[in-house]
């Protein structure tokens, strides 16, 4: 077997792949075929690297060089001078943001350098569709150890230990849900992973089906032997196809190994798994509604008790676990529970993957260990606020999360400081909004994602929800009143307290943080009639400062709706009922008279 | 492919396996490892630097040194190729010239491994951008 020198890992996530990440594979091949190094470097398509803003990525091993936003004509460039003459190509390095130098490698990089990768960590290091590179890294050792040295009670309890709480959102501990699956006695009993990822911005766990396909397979058979199970199903997006097709070629692979199948490895644990495909629809991440989604049936959500682990899948007793949760058990299991609980808080053990995004320099894909700040993520990891524009607020937990404002910049996150902070840890979307963003208009397009996505089974939910939203349209359109702010508020709390499901139960959450926290915002909307952002374009008014005006009649043309009107070489008038607030006249004058408020 | 029938058998294929994966764990603690730059300019590889760091890659390799071989632009020292910077942790890096592969297993069993000094090392004279604080 060669002695590869140089592994050249190019990102082959969703991400990275949509800015032809494939070709810059091809290109590098043939680009080393051509110079005749082929024992010598080695290309490597892996998972996401995290840090989609710059994609694609390409690293170099060893000396760790990360080169960002690489085209396919820059791939010879790299191989004649780095891989042939240890030349590093410097305009393709990451550049600070601050001090605008080229960091030469990832180890350096302020992105990485506060993370922590458990779930994450074979993402962007190994090739997802080769088995053997996971197995090099003591894949499936965590099932072959279980197995072969514990039994299902005994294994169970070091999940308890761990201290390991689920990653979709709910925060529930997993080795408890373990072990009342456990518990009851069935003559089939299933498990689930819920790939339903729904959450605008996030994609966690995609990132980890695509970059890691075989650690969510191997958590699952654990999850098998533990409850009894011999069978398991990924629920998962058909928006998906990457992930999708990852996870096909690692139970292939698995079953030709043995690993998936009747009697693995030498036991009489027999497990495999297979694969349902949802239509997308929010609710079916909530596990009744997407056990009820693969039994055929409407994605709608029922009352639970019975809870999945009494009567789940065809009314059997069922584990749903997400895929980041699952994904961090293998881990666990082989490097042990004082291990992994001595990282996190006291009540959230481990690390959080966050998708981060918004107004934010570093967008990406980051894991870091629960207690860290929010400074730390945004200003260290995420590199500050575009633009160097003011930091406002970070939304979490999606539309069933809130905001965190400056004072919670310092707060340790975790699940339940975000909850006292009043948001949520929810799958881990983080977006970060500056001066600019509304937070009214916020607000409003978190309601807009859950009147589309609610199922419509319950009243408060289906038709609550739509009145928030007509709601905040009237505030943001300018036509609020003050009494609609206390009207909001006792709507959301009715939506809260009487909804069937966690859509429901949290769908209000935007609407009541951002009133609690920009109560002023809310305030100027409905008395002043201004935006304080500026971004509601309907609060926004156009008017002529007369002085300034020469009478050119330039924004006159400009116009589309004939709201201005003025004689020649004489200042114009702008009818504010007749403006539309295109900012066409704006744009259009040359002698800065249009004045916007 | 054959089915892994027991843990036994997955521990093999694991040590099997892993050699492939190693430069890129070392990678992941460069610190902590002794870090062998090769100058692997024209002059450089004309010179040998390319049998030189395949020696190298091997040895360490076969030894399980814990250490790891990257290239180097030229660092001009182009009377003295194929020259190699030695970094061990903890310690000033060492520049060796005249290095062919027999020099190469030398500065790896001696420098390395015991600590000794060897003949070929060129006193640097230079401060990098790096050194600077």
């Amino acid at each position: 077997m060669a002695q590869y020198k140089m592994h050249l890992l190019v990102c082959g996530g969703t991400g990275c792949r949509a800015s032809e990440s494939e070709q810059i594979v091809e290109n590098l091949k043939s680009e080393i075929k051509n110079l005749g190094l082929e024992n010598d470097a080695q290309v490597v398509t892996t998972g996401c690297f995290g840090f989609c803003e710059k994609g694609p990525i390409v690293k170099i091993i060893p000396d760790n060089t990360f080169y960002t936003q690489v085209k396919k004509e820059d791939c010879a460039e790299i191989i004649r001078e780095h891989v042939l003459k240890g030349r590093k190509v410097s305009r393709l390095l990451y550049e600070d943001p601050e001090t605008q130098k080229h960091i030469e490698d990832s180890k350096h990089m302020g992105f990485y350098q506060k993370q922590m990768r458990i779930a994450l960590r074979n993402c962007g290091f190994i090739d997802p569709e080769n088995v053997d590179e996971y197995i090099a890294r003591d894949g499936y050792a965590a099932l072959g150890k279980i197995l072969s040295e514990m039994t299902p009670e005994e294994a169970i309890d070091i999940l308890k230990k761990s201290g390991l709480r689920g990653r979709g959102g709910g925060g529930f501990p997993t080795g408890l849900k373990w072990e009342i699956a456990s518990k009851n006695k069935a003559d089939q009993k299933y498990v689930v992973c819920n790939a339903d990822e729904g959450d605008p911005g996030a994609f966690m766990d995609r990132s980890i089906l695509e970059g890691d396909p075989h650690s969510i397979i191997e958590a699952m058979a654990i999850c098998g032997y533990c409850i009894g199970a011999s069978k398991g199903i990924v629920y998962i997006r058909a928006e998906y196809p990457l992930a999708i097709k990852r996870l096909k070629v690692a139970a292939r692979q698995a079953r030709e190994y043995g690993l998936l199948g009747e009697q693995i490895l030498g036991s009489d644990f027999s497990f495999d798994i297979e694969l349902r495909y949802g239509a997308g629809a929010f609710v079916c991440g909530e596990e009744t509604a997407l056990i009820h989604s693969m039994e055929g049936l409407r994605g709608e959500p029922t009352v639970k008790p019975p809870f999945p682990a009494e009567k789940g899948y065809l009314g059997k007793p069922t584990n749903v676990n997400n895929v980041e949760t699952f994904a961090n058990v293998p881990a666990i299991y082989l490097k042990g529970t004082e291990w992994y609980s001595s990282i996190g808080t006291e009540k959230s053990k481990g690390t959080k993957v966050f998708a981060l995004a918004g107004k934010i320099n570093n967008v990406g894909l980051i894991e870091v260990p629960m207690g860290i700040t929010l400074r730390e993520v945004i200003y260290e990891i995420g590199g500050g606020i575009k633009d160097g524009k003011k930091f406002k607020a970070v939304q979490t937990g999606g539309p069933s999360g809130g905001c965190l404002t400056e004072k919670h910049l310092d707060t340790p996150i975790d699940f339940d400081n975000l909850i006292a902070a009043g948001s949520m840890m929810g799958s881990g979307g983080m977006i970060v909004m500056d001066e600019d963003d509304c937070m009214v208009s916020v607000a409003k397009f978190y309601l807009e994602f859950t009147v589309e996505e609610s199922c419509g089974k319950c009243a408060p939910c289906r038709i609550g929800n739509k009145r928030l939203h007509e709601m905040l349209e009237k505030i943001t359109s300018g036509k609020g009143v003050p009494e609609d702010i206390e009207y909001l508020k006792n709507l959301s709390r009715v939506i809260k307290d009487t909804s069937l499901c966690g859509l429901g139960q949290t769908s209000p959450n935007p609407v009541l943080s951002t009133i609690e926290n920009f109560y002023d915002e809310y305030l100027a909307h409905v008395t002043e009639r201004i935006c304080p952002a500026g971004s509601c374009k309907a609060l926004k008014l156009y008017t002529i400062i007369a002085d300034k005006c020469t009478g050119c009649t330039a924004c006159v043309r400009a116009c589309p709706v004939d709201a201005i009107t003025g004689e020649k070489r004489q200042p114009h008038v702008i009818d504010p009922d007749k403006c539309i607030r295109c900012g066409a006249c704006y744009e259009k004058c040359k002698f800065t008279a249009i004045h916007v408020q | 492919m054959n089915k892994i029938k027991s843990l036994e058998d997955l521990r093999k294929m694991k040590q099997n396996l892993e050699h492939g994966m190693n430069i890129r764990e070392k990678s992941n603690e460069p610190e902590s490892l002794v870090q062998i730059r090769v100058a692997m300019a024209t002059c450089g590889i004309a010179s040998g630097a390319r049998t030189v760091m395949n020696t190298l890659v091997e040895k360490i390799e076969k030894e399980k040194i814990p250490a790891v071989v990257t290239q180097g632009g030229c660092m001009g020292y182009c009377y003295a190729e194929p020259t190699i910077e030695v970094r061990v942790p903890g310690k000033d890096p060492v520049v060796f010239g005249y290095v062919d592969s027999a020099k190469a297993i030398e500065i790896v069993e001696k420098y390395i491994v015991n600590g000794e000094l060897l003949d070929g090392i060129i006193p640097t004279n230079y401060k990098t951008i790096n050194d600077k604080n």
